[in-house]
């Protein structure tokens, strides 16, 4: 047993060293614990963007394709539709849709690329039912107007382009999700020219 | 004690190299999993000639075209025959029960199969088929007797056979077994089939464990934060221990 | 404030007591060698496999359709599931290097020796548990061998006599190893056997504990205080629980805190098995076709048999001495007498003199007989058992036993040299 004062210096060096590489290990063995728990390549592939064919989309008819496990409406508007996107707008909440629930080029009073394909995730913005399609009976709800969509579970109504009208429980319009066209009758949705 | 000990461990050693099932001595397969040339190859050979009854049913199309630089586009159109997504695993349309019906058993899945039976058995298996009018396809192995497998690649290498020539053995003429030689009718020279059947098993090896280049890469830091860790962690102890020396 | 909180939890529940008591005043002996590296080492693996473990059930599948497709899952589709896997496949062999040192470290200094019987019988009982708790772990992947190897190992328990057809009908739950099987097996792998497992780990560092270490030497560090012992400066240096000197009764000499001596010096150990460790994860994960077997790689198939089928590597000291007895039953029981003799130990042992510093040559010869005997059972295991294997292995089974038949004889009697005062 040595008779040396104890180096407290180095001691302490020491052990803050070994300590702090130590924590850095520590955290680096967390990483593939942590990672593991991000989407697999399963889920990936499974959330993949969807391709649509809308050749055979008749007008006034609506398609729907899962993407991510979600129903995804294509809607083919017909010319009347289109024309009856404005004269509701003083009964709607958000008729410019500045809450951000659709990427930037669907920011319009159509809400979507080309004006008669509509294209929305067909979950109410409520508590996640599904809205009902009403192609000619809308009028019941909304009076005057011929389509809109009607979620049964709690009576939100949205127009045409998805946005909703006041005085229902649904805060925000539909979503509408990353789309592009690939030429005038394919669709890809869940990926866009921006975002992959 | 001692030598029966290393004549045991020599024995263990003999009959590990046995283990593979055939008495030929195999090949060594110079695996490079860096060559992405060879591998992309390998999966331009594999698409063509093994997935028309072999899948590779736990390995997607994506991970096979990222891994080996192939762009999505390009794979898609040269690689992928069947129409599916390019998320899809490597898969045909050959029931079971036909693979069965066809070839005795169901031809097995080759993902792992670098794996089952190492790359040194596969570069020589794929070489060592040669004419055999006995078997229903004409063809036998050298490394696994009687396969039930036709020689798909015979249109690379042409037929192969087993050549003997006559020799003189204590003064006897003999017929003598020289090695395999082919008639020629294939595509490739011998050196280019067998560079053709390196890169082939090149990819089942990547195939085999898609993580391999990652593992290194990751574990050579692992090893040198270890090494940094073990040093201090000796200086450490050294210094406290002062006060018990 | 703070002091306030930790006074009113002390009061509650003595928790800086307890760590006290077992670790920042635990007197360990000062002369521990690398051997004790490994009791530390075990419990780190312990942990490496609890935690990998939990992680590979997150995404693995108990069913005999999706077993194996769930382990390639894993191995490729999850973010970095290959690396969780082979730290899972790799540990379970490391533990079983690790336990095999720390049990022979145990022999070496004679730690099953009166008063620590009880702490080895623990030990054993771990070992028992750990065999289970690999074979069954084995089976979940669903491969050739994991299938093949499982028929053979519950085919032991079939040589049982007049019960042995449907004792093995009862393990798998049909009349072939299944999904039945499978899904018993995940329940006590993943669940039943590492809550036991940890129950008898805190047993096993429970009891010892109250003995106290054993050390190279095998000499007693806490002396009767009856005022004969000599206290060096050493000694008066360091304070130890209160707990370890009986109130007085005892002294403590040549010994020195757990903490922070073996905390930093089990750390060197810890940093140098895992250079290892890791070598062989990122590497080697095969472990040359040991650790993972080739076969495994392919999907369990009940209608085609591997070509040869060996247990894993460590179960093959003990599959050799099965297969040396010509009779099937008897075979079993010999398997199981091999570990019930170490068992034993205690009792087999009749020497007073712990280490094998201080014993006979013919000790130190008969436990080179037994590492021996031991790792040749090992590489027999591994081999078809035909002609001279067969006889190899018969001749090492019998001096695997021969070792403890010795030890009963000469340890009655040794010519053992005299042991040191302190321990050097």
């Amino acid at each position: 047993m040595s008779n040396a004062p104890v180096d407290h210096g180095r001691r302490r060096f020491l052990t803050i060293a070994t300590s702090v590489v130590g924590g850095v290990g520590a955290v680096g063995v967390a990483v593939p614990f942590i990672a593991s728990w991000n989407p697999s390549e399963r889920a990936k592939q499974a959330g993949a963007a969807v391709t649509a064919d809308i050749s055979k989309l008749e007008p006034g008819q609506l398609i729907r394709v899962e993407w991510r496990g979600k129903p995804v409406w294509i809607v083919k508007r017909t010319a009347e539709t289109l024309q009856q996107l404005e004269l509701v707008e003083q009964n709607l909440r958000d008729p410019a849709s500045d809450v951000p629930q659709q990427p930037a080029y669907a920011q319009n009073r159509h809400r979507s690329i080309k004006p008669e394909i509509f294209i929305a995730v067909g979950i109410c913005t409520h508590l996640g039912c599904s809205p009902t399609y009403l192609p000619n009976d809308f009028s019941a709800q909304v009076e005057g107007i011929r389509a809109g969509f009607f979620c049964p579970c709690h009576g939100s109504k949205f127009d045409m382009a998805g946005r909703v009208f006041q005085a229902v429980p649904a805060p925000t319009n539909l979503v509408v999700p990353p789309h592009m066209f690939i030429d005038d009758n394919t669709i890809i949705i869940g990926e866009d020219e921006g975002v992959v | 004690m001692m030598k029966t000990l290393l004549s045991a461990v020599a024995l263990l050693a003999s009959s590990l190299a046995m283990a593979a099932g055939s008495n030929i001595p195999l090949d060594k397969a110079p695996i490079d999993l860096t060559d992405k040339a060879s591998l992309q190859n390998g999966a331009r050979l594999f698409q063509n000639y093994c997935l028309g009854c072999h899948q590779m049913q736990y390995q997607r199309y994506s991970r096979t075209f990222a891994d080996l630089d192939i762009p999505e586009e390009l794979g898609m159109e040269h690689l992928m025959f069947t129409g599916e997504k390019v998320g899809d695993h490597i898969t045909n349309n050959m029931s079971a029960k036909d693979g069965e019906k066809w070839f005795g058993a169901t031809p097995p899945d080759l993902t792992n199969v670098a794996r089952v039976r190492g790359a040194n058995w596969l570069y020589t298996y794929l070489r060592a088929f040669y004419a055999d009018d006995s078997r229903p396809f004409g063809v036998n192995n050298d490394v696994f007797p009687l396969v039930g497998m036709p020689h798909v690649l015979q249109e690379l290498q042409g037929v192969p056979y087993k050549a003997y020539e006559t020799r003189l053995v204590d003064g006897q003429p003999k017929q003598v077994y020289v090695g395999f030689k082919t008639d020629g009718s294939g595509e490739l020279s011998a050196e280019e089939y067998d560079r053709a059947v390196l890169d082939l098993v090149n990819y089942m090896v990547y195939v085999g464990e898609p993580t391999r280049l990652e593992a290194r890469a990751l574990g050579y830091k692992v090893m040198i934060f270890l090494l940094i860790f073990f040093v201090l962690a000796y200086f450490l102890k050294k210094e406290y221990w002062k006060d018990v020396h | 404030m703070f002091k306030n909180l930790m006074s009113w939890i002390e009061y509650r529940l003595p928790f800086m007591d307890k760590m006290n008591l077992h670790v920042m005043q635990y007197p360990a002996p000062k002369n521990f060698n690398f051997w004790y590296f490994f009791g530390s080492l075990a419990m780190l693996v312990l942990v490496n496999q609890i935690v990998t473990g939990i992680w590979l059930t997150m995404n693995y599948e108990p069913s005999a359709e999706g077993a194996f497709a769930s382990i390639e899952y894993i191995m490729r589709d999850v973010d970095y599931g290959w690396l969780l896997r082979y730290m899972h496949s790799t540990g379970a062999s490391a533990f079983f290097v690790v336990v095999y040192l720390h049990m022979l470290r145990g022999m070496m200094y004679g730690s099953y020796q009166k008063p620590r019987e009880l702490l080895w019988i623990f030990g054993m009982l771990i070992f028992l548990v750990l065999m289970a708790e690999a074979f069954m772990g084995y089976l979940l992947p669903w491969g050739q061998m994991s299938f093949w190897g499982a028929q053979v190992i519950i085919g032991i328990f079939g040589t049982i006599p007049f019960i042995g057809e449907d004792l093995t009908l009862w393990i798998r739950g049909d009349y072939v190893i299944s999904g039945a099987t499978l899904n018993r097996f995940f329940a006590l792998h993943v669940i039943a056997l590492p809550l036991v497992l940890v129950i008898l780990v805190f047993l096993h560092i429970m009891a010892l504990h109250e003995v106290g270490s054993n050390n190279p030497d095998g000499i007693d560090i806490k002396k009767d205080n009856d005022g004969t012992v000599e206290l060096t400066e050493a000694d008066k240096k360091f304070t130890f629980h209160q707990y370890f000197t009986r109130g007085g009764k005892k002294v403590i000499v040549d010994a020195i805190p757990f903490h922070p001596y073996y905390t930093v010096k089990d750390l060197v150990g810890v940093a140098g098995f895992l250079l290892i460790f890791a070598w062989v994860i990122f590497f080697f994960p095969e472990g040359g076709g040991y650790f993972l077997e080739p076969p495994n790689f392919e999907a369990a198939n009940p209608l085609k048999t591997p070509d040869h089928i060996a247990p894993v590597w460590y179960f093959t000291p003990f599959y050799a001495i099965l297969r040396a007895i010509p009779h099937p039953f008897m075979g079993a029981v010999a398997m199981f007498a091999a570990i019930v003799a170490l068992a034993l130990l205690p009792w087999l042992d009749r020497g007073k003199v712990r280490s094998v510093r201080y014993r006979s040559g013919i000790h130190r010869v008969n436990l080179i007989n037994f590492c021996v005997s031991f790792v040749a059972l090992g590489v027999l295991g591994v081999l078809p058992a035909e002609g001279l294997y067969t006889l190899l292995a018969q001749i090492f089974s019998f001096t695997y036993f021969g070792f403890f038949v010795l030890l009963f004889f000469y340890s009655k009697n040794e010519n053992t040299k005299p042991l040191p005062v302190r321990v050097t």
